[in-house]
């Protein structure tokens, strides 16, 4: 095929990726609202998006210098785990915990949308490929 | 697509909620379980929760991959040391030489609103758990 799909499908792909790592972080806070000294965490999705985008770029902390022919390059493709970040507690309990449970049901919620919208993008993309394959 | 690990996650946070609610039903159906010891008294149990790591237990690589998401788990049950409240009830069988029976320690206003707390962090999860499987079940249409 003269196109290359990842080209294609554009950013959608990786930001369906980083999304779903996304609501796993946040279902994690969820899971932690009553755990003492739990710091709730967020992925910082703009700062992880262009990094996934730009492999190697100044926004890809991961990646180790290779200054040898013979160090093993450690590639982690856009996985969003660097740009985890802690929230600033707007209010931390008394027992060192951070979650703020209605901020992360609404970042839960927004995600969910957002990663519809994503799928819906790329359901587009494919339905457009397929029109072309079959020309009809 | 949403790992299957928000499944674990979120499934530990209903386990923990559920041992919270037990506890909290244990409390409220001990609260006028008297006894003529101080010792032998119900004394109020509350769970301690504790988040797991995965960066603990996996090598770092995985813990990176996994984007550090963990579970919580109950890590003990702690039984209050405040005193029990001391009644003076000569009538009582179980009473002690001096009149006196010892009741828990439980506050029952506390426990009811534990028990809401409880009750809202297992819907959270539930919720939780719904939405990732609406996503995954819309994931595996894509293209069709």
């Amino acid at each position: 095929m003269p196109i290359s799909l990842d080209a294609y499908l554009g950013v959608h792909a990786q930001a369906l990726a980083l999304q779903g790592k996304r609501s796993e972080v946040l279902a994690t806070n969820l899971a932690n609202s009553d755990t003492p000294n739990y710091k709730a965490r967020d992925l910082d999705f703009r700062a992880a998006l262009a990094a996934a985008a730009t492999p190697g770029a100044a926004g890809a902390p991961l990646a180790l210098a290779t200054t040898d022919a013979k160090h093993l390059g450690t590639q982690v493709n856009g996985t969003g785990a660097a740009e985890l970040k802690y929230r600033v507690p707007l209010a931390p309990s008394l027992d060192g915990n951070t979650v703020d449970v209605q901020l992360e049901q609404a970042a839960f919620a927004e995600n969910s949308v957002r990663y519809q919208a994503t799928l819906t993008f790329l359901s587009q993309r494919f339905k457009g490929l397929i029109t072309a394959i079959t020309g009809q | 697509m949403p790992s299957f690990k928000i499944f674990d996650i979120a499934g530990s946070g209903l386990s923990a909620q559920s041992v919270r609610l037990n506890t909290v039903a244990s409390n409220l159906a001990n609260a006028d379980s008297v006894s003529g010891d101080p010792a032998s008294v119900y004394k109020a149990r509350h769970p301690v929760f504790q988040a797991v790591h995965a960066a603990l237990q996996a090598s770092a690589a995985s813990a990176a991959q996994s984007g550090g998401g963990s579970a919580v788990r109950v890590a003990g049950i702690l039984e209050s040391q405040a005193p029990p409240t001391v009644r003076h009830d000569p009538s009582n069988p179980l009473a002690d030489a001096q009149g006196n029976v010892y009741a828990p320690n439980v506050n029952v206003i506390e426990e009811m609103t534990d028990m809401i707390s409880a009750s809202r962090s297992y819907q959270n999860n539930v919720e939780v758990m719904n939405t990732t499987k609406d996503l995954m079940l819309a994931t595996l249409k894509l293209g069709q």
